[in-house]
């Protein structure tokens, strides 16, 4: 063998490992931190933890119940705002805006992706929090609701692009208005694309902290209505981490175990949807 | 199946089409659609020059030329698919049945003009919704079952899929699937049928089910088709139109298209000099 293949045999080899390595610490991160939750706070995850309110500072056991709750109904508000808004803008921005609205709406979009969550809460604070006075679960589930709309309403809007051409015109050529068509046709076509993305921003702001920090603020106590303040599992979190308690440590441990595993399911339950129903085959 | 047992032709030889039909000249048919002075523009671009045409009542009429001659653009006129694109724009005069098809609700209009594509486009639903689709958005008052078996009989289909109707559209193979957009087209009763390169997606054997079902079914509609197959034109029409560079050069009974073509470059094209 020639130095010279020698040499090349030794860089492929070389950049394949090198490649090989990276890919295994991406994929192992995810399950060291699985692991990781499971060893501090699998302990703490009883009947108690889904069901009772969080004990007195000293006291023993109590239970996240009241986070679960609020982080539900945050997430339900949350989903009212961004999933409608984003869903019909891609429709819109799919299926009826010309070049220069699609290029404007599509690049605001972009750019509210990328504002930094803890901005989206102050711009909640201000508009919600500030004029009614209080912390409110309502404030909370604006601040996500935002958060979801951009994620919405691309992911949508690519899945509606990817409906081939040939569907619009077969339905229109039958005597389908542009309206009928998107109805009939169009979303059916791509309805399992949205589902996903719906659930994937679902996801996404479900383990948001930053903007309920100053929204839905937290609550020790049940929060009936949505007037209220309200804790949420991220919240719960990021306060039982830092505080000094051990049981509340185990506690916030076993709150992000549950937080991760939601978030699975939901990435889990979004592929099942995706691998169902009839596909327009790629052509 | 005599279209699939035909012998190649070679393309200096122009098969000769003896259906009587065909002999009939133009002035002794009905006209279902009347085109007159079409002149169409995709935005400042003009790709159909002075158009005039008549497609005559339950007959099959082709339309042949070279790629981008605008045969393609002009079947679109038809059932005005043209209207989807930005800046496309028409001018002249199309008639069907004697009536403006310009000024007229374009769905309503779109129901009379069934549309297959080039390639098979089944709705990602199963054979049964993708047959029933027009009569369902059009609130049809006719059992719905009843018109989805008549329409898959028309088409040839039936037989194959009657035991599976509830299956993907995707599940069947590329000339069924033709034959499925057929159906679908003829389930809402059009007048007309266009048809763009219906079989340039297809194996030959799928080809000839789909030309000898296109002969049954003028007794139902009347047909345009849109081919790059000249065999084909020969085979199944009754008229051909010779397209080139946007312009109508000859519009004539097949077998004289075919065999005395009146224009040197309709018999340059017949003959395979260029195209």
């Amino acid at each position: 063998m020639s130095p010279r293949l020698r040499w090349r045999k030794f860089v492929s080899g070389f950049m394949l490992t090198m490649t090989g390595i990276c890919a295994l610490v991406a994929v192992s991160v995810l399950f060291l931190i699985l692991g990781y939750l499971v060893y501090h706070g699998g302990a703490s995850i009883n009947w108690n933890f889904f069901t009772k309110l969080p004990t007195p500072v000293g006291e023993n056991g109590g239970g996240m119940a009241i986070a679960i709750l609020g982080s539900a109904k945050l997430l339900l508000l949350a989903s009212l705002i961004g999933v409608p808004i984003g869903f019909f803008g891609a429709i819109y921005l799919a299926e009826f805006s010309g070049g220069t609205v699609a290029f404007i709406v599509r690049y605001a979009a972009d750019l509210l992706n990328g504002v930094p969550s803890i901005v989206i809460g102050i711009f909640a604070f201000i508009l919600v929090v500030h004029p009614f006075k209080h912390f409110s679960t309502l404030a909370g589930g604006f601040a996500l609701g935002l958060m979801m709309i951009p994620i919405t309403l691309r992911s949508t809007e690519e899945f509606l692009r990817a409906v081939p051409r040939a569907l619009r015109e077969a339905a229109m050529a039958l005597g389908a208005s542009k309206w009928k068509t998107i109805a009939s046709v169009i979303v059916p076509a791509a309805y399992r694309g949205i589902l996903t993305a719906i659930l994937l921003a679902f996801a996404r702001v479900a383990g948001e902290t930053a903007p309920l920090l100053f929204t839905a603020l937290g609550n020790r106590f049940w929060s009936p209505g949505w007037n209220q303040p309200t804790a949420a599992l991220p919240e719960m979190i990021y306060r039982y981490a830092i505080a000094p308690y051990d049981d509340w440590n185990r506690q916030a441990w076993a709150a992000g175990l549950v937080l991760l595993g939601l978030i699975l399911v939901i990435n889990i339950v979004a592929r099942a949807i995706l691998s169902r129903g009839i596909a327009v085959p790629r052509s | 199946m005599h279209a699939s047992v035909r012998p190649a032709l070679s393309v200096n030889i122009p098969p000769i089409v003896t259906s009587p039909a065909a002999r009939e000249t133009s002035s002794a048919l009905s006209m279902r659609m009347t085109i007159s002075k079409v002149n169409f523009f995709y935005a400042s671009k003009q790709v159909l020059f002075d158009i005039n045409l008549g497609i005559a009542t339950n007959k099959v009429t082709s339309l042949i030329g070279p790629s981008g001659c605008g045969k393609s653009t002009l079947l679109r006129t038809l059932n005005r698919m043209y209207e989807i694109v930005r800046g496309a724009r028409l001018e002249g005069e199309i008639l069907l049945d004697g009536q403006n098809i310009l000024t007229q609700d374009v769905t309503s209009y779109r129901r009379r003009v069934g549309m297959v594509f080039q390639r098979p486009n089944p709705f990602p639903k199963s054979i049964f919704d993708n047959v029933a689709y027009g009569l369902r958005i059009n609130g049809s008052k006719t059992p719905i079952s009843e018109a989805v078996e008549k329409s898959l009989r028309h088409a040839a289909l039936w037989d194959e899929v009657k035991d599976h109707l509830h299956k993907s559209a995707y599940e069947l193979s590329g000339g069924q699937q033709q034959r499925l957009c057929i159906a679908r087209a003829l389930a809402v009763e059009p007048e007309v049928l266009l048809l763009d390169e219906p079989c340039s997606a297809l194996d030959p054997i799928s080809t000839a089910k789909i030309e000898e079902l296109l002969v049954q079914l003028k007794d139902l509609c009347t047909i345009v088709t849109v081919t790059h197959n000249m065999q084909q034109a020969a085979r199944i029409s009754d008229f051909t139109a010779f397209l080139l560079t946007g312009q109508l050069i000859e519009f004539s009974p097949t077998p004289q298209l075919f065999t005395t073509p009146g224009d040197p470059r309709t018999e340059a094209y017949i003959t395979g000099r260029f195209g």
